[in-house]
């Protein structure tokens, strides 16, 4: 018989031993045979980062060579930003821009924030639209467009100049700096900017006896010329009354006469209203024809 | 009974589990070798466009993966008689398949040919109920089988309904639909000694894995050996293995008998061994490369090296002639092929109406076996191969993997077994609670 004894097992035996076995179909199994091939790498992966990262000395040294290799990098002269130019803006105005811009050169163009320069930048009243980039060679290009005033407002807290949409642009000192500008008063008037501009277009042949457009209550506008004549357009079309009154004065000469108030408020109603002096001289006439009668 | 049904029926839904998978492993556990394949099941493919079988037999839902076959240890006559053995070999045979395959397989479907299988004829008739004959009608009319006493100790491996008859109508092969009043069966029953099967059973599961099946390996061989219009009209399929020589009976596709004889190729080779006082292992090389049955003039000058590793010169360097050799072979050949003869004659073959007889397995290949076989056996012998498979390696070709193959295509297209078909439902226990529960169980 053969013996019963384990352990003795001829050399030719081709058979696999149990163990051997359950691991070869372990090893064909999918999941298992991805696990080794796949998860196990990364667990050691991730076992050996966790155990090097155990020790808080090791940690400050992985976060101090990356700080400074970051360092390094951005401080390289390629990405150094040395110098700020604007274009577009007049002088005052780039001097505001140089003190209001939130960094200090020379400073490496990672720290540049460009979009809050340029923030910052068409913050400015003056500025209309800015814009920020950096140019090869180390430059901050600021390319700035500036609003152009067109009129100036007077308020009871003194003269501003407004651009075309009624944006305060700047405060000016004296009237006399700016005489080129119209002039506009009024609470509201700075909202209106637009119509005021237009009726001053209609206006252009009252020329040099213009004085300025003053808004009544914060509806219609007044024309003032000087003289103390004054022409009241209605909150509708004032261009269009505007216009009328200037028909009328080209053929009958309305403004050149004694005439304080044109009332053009109702169009089908245009009222003149005369000086004191007129009324006063009008009745004095009126008696002498009437008493000649 | 209703145990046996049960287990059945529980390795039916294991191979479907395994279809499902789609990799099942195919083990033939024989006397000289153990052969495991492993398969690939991918669907059945398309038939062709003018609808017709197409190759391989409609047979090419599956594919083979992986090979192997090992020197089988510790089986007999096709039984398991010294497990450690059998399962270090099976080990050996399904790992290098495993390896081949490149998968691992968790099922398998065996086959053996030994523990003296025995084959029974059953009939019942029963009225129907209504008209027609419903699948619960077929599951009656087998219920109503009348089962012989087959013995303690025996269980049924196989129990297939061959024919059905309904009314005056024989030779149905499936009547369901039909209208009639009375439906008949005839039933072919297959029994084995329980304890080999239940040594084979411990056996793979001492491996690992899950028995989806079990089969004789004469139905097997028979499955693949036989063409289709052999086991259309009749034919017996021979399969001479290593330790036993199996019989299987075909007709209209169905296996009808099966038997096996305690003989096969290692006799012979023990013959040899004894006769010419050789190691058995020489024994097995002179007659795989000079053995034969039939001598000739020639034969008598063929001189045979026949070895030896005694260490005396003179003893190891004896010679016989081949005729010698065949004189040995012959008559134990000669011996196995009577005892086949009077099996036959036994289940009444001679009175088939076609007698075609088909030899395979691995001792088929002896020289001159179809010769000696129609002299014995009758005059329609042929020697049978193996259907040829997908994927099945050329070494695996030969006839003695003719169950291995056989089994596969079992795997792949199971026949109607009497388990297939639920249980009538009169025979239920009456509680319904548990038939809600068994129909919970089999639908989700």
């Amino acid at each position: 018989m053969r013996s019963l004894m384990p352990g003795r097992r001829a050399a030719q035996d081709p058979a696999p031993s149990r163990l051997r076995y359950r691991i070869q179909r372990w090893m064909l199994t999918p999941g298992i045979r991805m696990g080794l091939k796949i998860g196990l790498p990364l667990c050691v992966m991730a076992a050996s980062a966790g155990a090097f990262l155990a020790s808080e000395q090791r940690r400050d040294t992985v976060a101090v060579f990356i700080a400074d290799t970051r360092a390094a990098i951005e401080e390289r002269p390629e990405f150094m930003v040395n110098v700020m130019a604007i274009d577009g803006a007049g002088p005052a105005v780039a001097q505001d821009i140089r003190e209001i811009v939130p960094v200090r050169l020379p400073d490496s163009s990672f720290d540049l924030d460009l979009e809050e320069i340029r923030a910052a930048v068409a913050g400015l009243d003056p500025v209309k639209s800015a814009e920020v980039r950096i140019r090869p060679g180390g430059v901050l290009q600021v390319d700035v467009i500036e609003r152009r005033p067109a009129v100036v407002w007077r308020t009871r807290d003194g003269l501003a100049l407004l651009d075309d949409s009624g944006i305060h642009v700047a405060e000016l000192g004296r009237r006399s700096s700016r005489g080129d500008l119209p002039l506009i008063a009024g609470r509201g008037a700075d909202a209106h900017v637009g119509e005021a501009l237009s009726i001053l277009r209609a206006a252009r042949p009252l020329d040099g006896r213009l004085r300025g457009l003053m808004r009544i209550g914060e509806r219609r506008w007044d024309v003032v010329l000087d003289r103390g004549q004054r022409i009241q357009l209605p909150a509708e079309a004032p261009e269009a009354a505007l216009e009328r009154v200037l028909a009328i004065s080209e053929v009958k000469d309305l403004l050149e006469r004694d005439v304080a108030v044109v009332d053009m408020r109702l169009s089908a109603r245009p009222t003149v209203r005369m000086s004191e002096n007129a009324v006063q001289e009008w009745w004095r006439i009126r008696k002498i024809n009437g008493s000649g009668q | 009974m209703a145990d046996l049904y049960q287990s059945q029926r529980a390795m039916r839904q294991m191979r479907r589990a395994a279809m499902q998978r789609g990799v099942v492993a195919v083990l033939d556990v024989g006397s000289s070798k153990i052969a495991c394949l492993v398969l690939r099941f991918d669907g059945n493919g398309p038939l062709s466009e003018d609808n017709s079988i197409g190759s391989l037999a409609g047979q090419s839902g599956f594919r083979v993966i992986g090979a192997a076959t090992t020197r089988s240890r510790g089986v007999q006559f096709g039984e398991i008689t010294a497990m450690q053995e059998t399962e270090r070999a099976i080990r050996t045979a399904v790992q290098q398949a495993q390896k081949m395959a490149e998968v691992r397989v968790d099922h398998v479907i065996a086959c053996f040919s030994g523990a003296n299988p025995r084959s029974y004829g059953l009939d019942a008739t029963v009225d129907l109920e209504s008209q027609e004959v419903t699948e619960n009608e077929v599951a009656r009319v087998l219920a109503a089988c009348e089962v012989p006493d087959y013995g303690v100790g025996r269980e049924v491996l196989h129990a297939q309904p061959v024919n059905f008859a309904l009314d005056n109508r024989s030779g149905l092969a499936d009547p369901r639909g039909q209208i009639g009043h009375e439906l008949a069966v005839d039933m072919h029953m297959l029994t084995v000694d329980a304890s080999t099967v239940q040594n084979l059973v411990r056996c793979i599961q001492r491996c690992d894995l899950e028995l989806a099946g079990i089969a004789s390996s004469a139905y097997a061989a028979g499955f693949s050996a036989l063409v289709e219009d052999e086991q259309e009209l009749g034919a017996a399929c021979i399969d001479m293995g290593g330790g036993t020589t199996s019989i299987s009976v075909f007709m209209k596709k169905h296996m009808i008998y099966a038997d096996a004889v305690r003989m096969g190729g290692d006799h012979v080779t023990g013959d040899i061994s004894m006769g010419l006082g050789v190691p058995a292992a020489n024994a097995e090389r002179i007659k795989t490369m000079c053995g034969g049955v039939h001598a000739t003039g020639a034969d008598d000058r063929d001189m045979i090296d026949i070895g030896g590793e005694t260490g005396d010169w003179e003893h190891d360097r004896r010679t016989v002639s081949r005729a010698e050799l065949i004189g040995i072979m012959r008559p134990r050949v000669e011996e196995i092929l009577e005892e086949v003869r009077l099996r036959l004659d036994a289940a009444g073959f001679d009175q088939m109406p076609s007698q075609q007889i088909v030899l395979t397995g691995g001792s088929s290949q002896i020289m001159g076996l179809d010769g000696l076989a129609s002299r014995i056996l009758g005059h329609q012998v042929r020697l049978g191969r193996p259907l040829r498979v997908h994927g099945l390696p050329q070494s695996a070709t030969g006839p003695g993997f003719a169950s291995a193959v056989g089994l596969s295509l079992f795997a792949a297209h199971p026949q109607d077994e009497w388990w297939d078909f639920d249980v009538p439902v009169d025979r239920h226990p009456s509680n319904g609670l548990k038939r809600a529960m068994k129909w919970f169980r089999e639908n989700w």
